[in-house]
């Protein structure tokens, strides 16, 4: 009960701490992601049936759900740490929240780019108006706004708080606007999506899904601690720590 | 705590009144946009009709955020911002009071002109009357939205660009239902009511939560 | 190896997705650790600046 949890708090205890994490989560990352490859290219089906049947383009499957996935996901652990760091005021949570962005940004990207790929063969267009993929474009917008806020005011301090609080509201607003483009008619919604629904899935499929999934949250991790590093160092550049450490030559 | 208020919205009418070209500005702004459409698209009658709502509402979004950089630019040039900050009075009734200025110098007037440019896209008189309604409910809600991001980008460089990179995004729902209660005034006049109470209940929201968010935004603003 | 390849025929589709998916993916490794190296480079310089500095 003596753990003193804001001990890890301090950016000059946490960087070393990163540094030893990051290539465990490299590791993951290769090993799931060679797991969910191979689960998904050769022990599924090269066909499916069903309402709307799909032949050999489903497998961007296993791309596209688990970076929607994470997309999502991002958005909101960015938002926790950014929360945390308004409520507690701590440094690291902020700097945290910083090196989520990035990542986030990239995987919405990829869940748009994936889906409209995936979309031509199997709706017959690249881009549709479709709920899902309008919100998705609106939470890259998110992104892009919070690192555009944050990059835009010179002062550490307030471009932290001002972005946190851009990342609160906009997390209040994102169910908000699916809803509203879900049902531009507020008595009935549609949309082109199918109701997904995880347990309907084969279970060959779902496996190399739930694989690819994990592999990303490591390769999340990984990449947001690499960023975590590297925006410590330059934050506290001035401290005697970070001072000993360059001149030991960078390592950890 | 009603004085306040009454004190604040009386003083930002005044300064407005004072430079009155700032509200034309945004006002003209409204009608350009809105008529250089026809000569884009053409002027088809149908299509200018299918069009008109849209484009009202997306001229009226972008005219609206346009004039948010001046919600609190001048006021935080000469410090008057740091002075209401530092006052006993709760900051987000003064926000409430600023936003509330703000509106009735820039949303009210794309209200009032509303029926003007209805007519440009030859929308009948309910579909204008219905668009005039949507409008006074939902432009409060663009201004009170924008208020957080006019106070988050307080004093930047290239604030305006960024402010709409911020805001554009949030006001998608009252875009969404705005221009959906004129387009389905064309079917049946009743069913404009589960927009139009929609658009009350963001603007019931809104003015509960977007000054507090706009009051905490200034305080990192200012610090 | 070739029927893999091709995919059924949605060679592009597939294969798109995915050469995006590793594109930007690899350009993020990259690009960090590029970073991190400008950063370490940058900080060594800024101290060997402030010992000869403080030598003299």
């Amino acid at each position: 009960m003596a753990l003193n949890w804001f001990r890890f708090a301090a950016p000059a205890s946490f960087y070393p701490i990163a540094g030893r994490l990051v290539p465990v989560f490299w590791v993951l990352t290769a090993v799931l992601l060679l797991v969910g490859l191979y689960w998904g290219f050769f022990e599924t089906p090269d066909r499916l049936g069903g309402s709307n049947p799909q032949k050999e383009y489903y497998r961007i499957i296993f791309i596209h759900v688990p970076a929607a996935w994470m997309s999502m996901w991002l958005y909101v652990v960015m938002v926790g740490w950014a929360a945390i760091g308004l409520v507690f005021n701590t440094r690291l949570s902020f700097m945290m929240a910083n090196a989520v962005a990035p990542t986030g940004a990239i995987f919405t990207f990829l869940a748009l780019w994936t889906g409209s790929f995936w979309g031509r063969p199997s709706w017959g267009t690249y881009w549709d108006w479709d709920p899902r993929l309008t919100t998705e474009l609106i939470l890259f917008f998110m992104y892009i706004g919070y690192i555009a806020l944050h990059s835009a005011i010179d002062d550490t301090r307030r471009a932290d708080r001002a972005a946190a609080l851009l990342a609160i509201v906009g997390l209040v607003m994102v169910p908000l606007i699916f809803w509203s483009i879900n049902c531009p008619d507020p008595s009935q919604c549609a949309a082109l999506h199918q109701r997904s629904n995880l347990t309907q899935i084969e279970g060959n499929i779902l496996f190399a899904m739930l694989m690819v999934a994990l592999a990303f949250w490591m390769y999340s991790f990984a990449t947001t601690l690499m960023r975590l590093r590297s925006i410590i160092l330059t934050r506290e550049a001035e401290n005697t720590w970070v001072r000993d450490l360059v001149s030991k030559g960078g390592r950890p | 705590m009603l004085r306040v208020f009454w004190c604040i919205l009386l003083r930002d009418l005044t300064l407005a009144m004072r430079r009155r070209t700032d509200v034309l500005t945004t006002l003209f702004f409204f009608v350009i946009v809105v008529s250089l459409f026809p000569l884009g698209v053409g002027t088809e009658r149908k299509i200018l009709q299918m069009l008109g709502p849209g484009v009202v509402w997306v001229a009226a979004l972008l005219a609206s955020m346009l004039a948010l950089e001046r919600l609190f630019a001048a006021d935080y040039e000469d410090g008057t911002l740091e002075q209401m900050v530092l006052t006993a009075q709760p900051l987000s009734l003064l926000v409430l009071a600023k936003i509330t200025a703000h509106w009735l110098l820039t949303g009210l007037p794309l209200v009032l002109i509303a029926p003007l440019v209805g007519m440009q896209y030859h929308l009948t008189s309910d579909a204008i009357l219905v668009m005039m309604m949507a409008l006074l409910i939902g432009t409060p809600v663009l201004s009170l939205i924008g208020a957080i991001g006019a106070a988050l980008t307080l004093g930047l460089r290239g604030g305006g660009i960024l402010l709409s990179l911020l805001i554009l995004p949030l006001y998608i729902p009252v875009l969404v239902y705005g221009a959906g209660a004129v387009e389905v005034s064309s079917v049946d006049l009743a069913d404009i009511r589960p927009y139009l109470t929609l658009l009350g209940a963001f603007l019931l929201v809104a003015v509960l939560f977007a000054p507090l968010a706009s009051s905490a935004a200034l305080k990192i603003s200012l610090e | 190896m070739s029927g893999f390849l091709s995919q059924g025929g949605y060679a592009f589709f597939v294969w798109g997705a995915y050469g995006m998916t590793l594109l930007l993916l690899v350009a993020e490794i990259l690009q960090l650790r590029a970073q991190r190296r400008t950063i370490l480079a940058r900080l060594g310089r800024l101290i060997r600046m402030r010992d000869s500095g403080a030598k003299q």
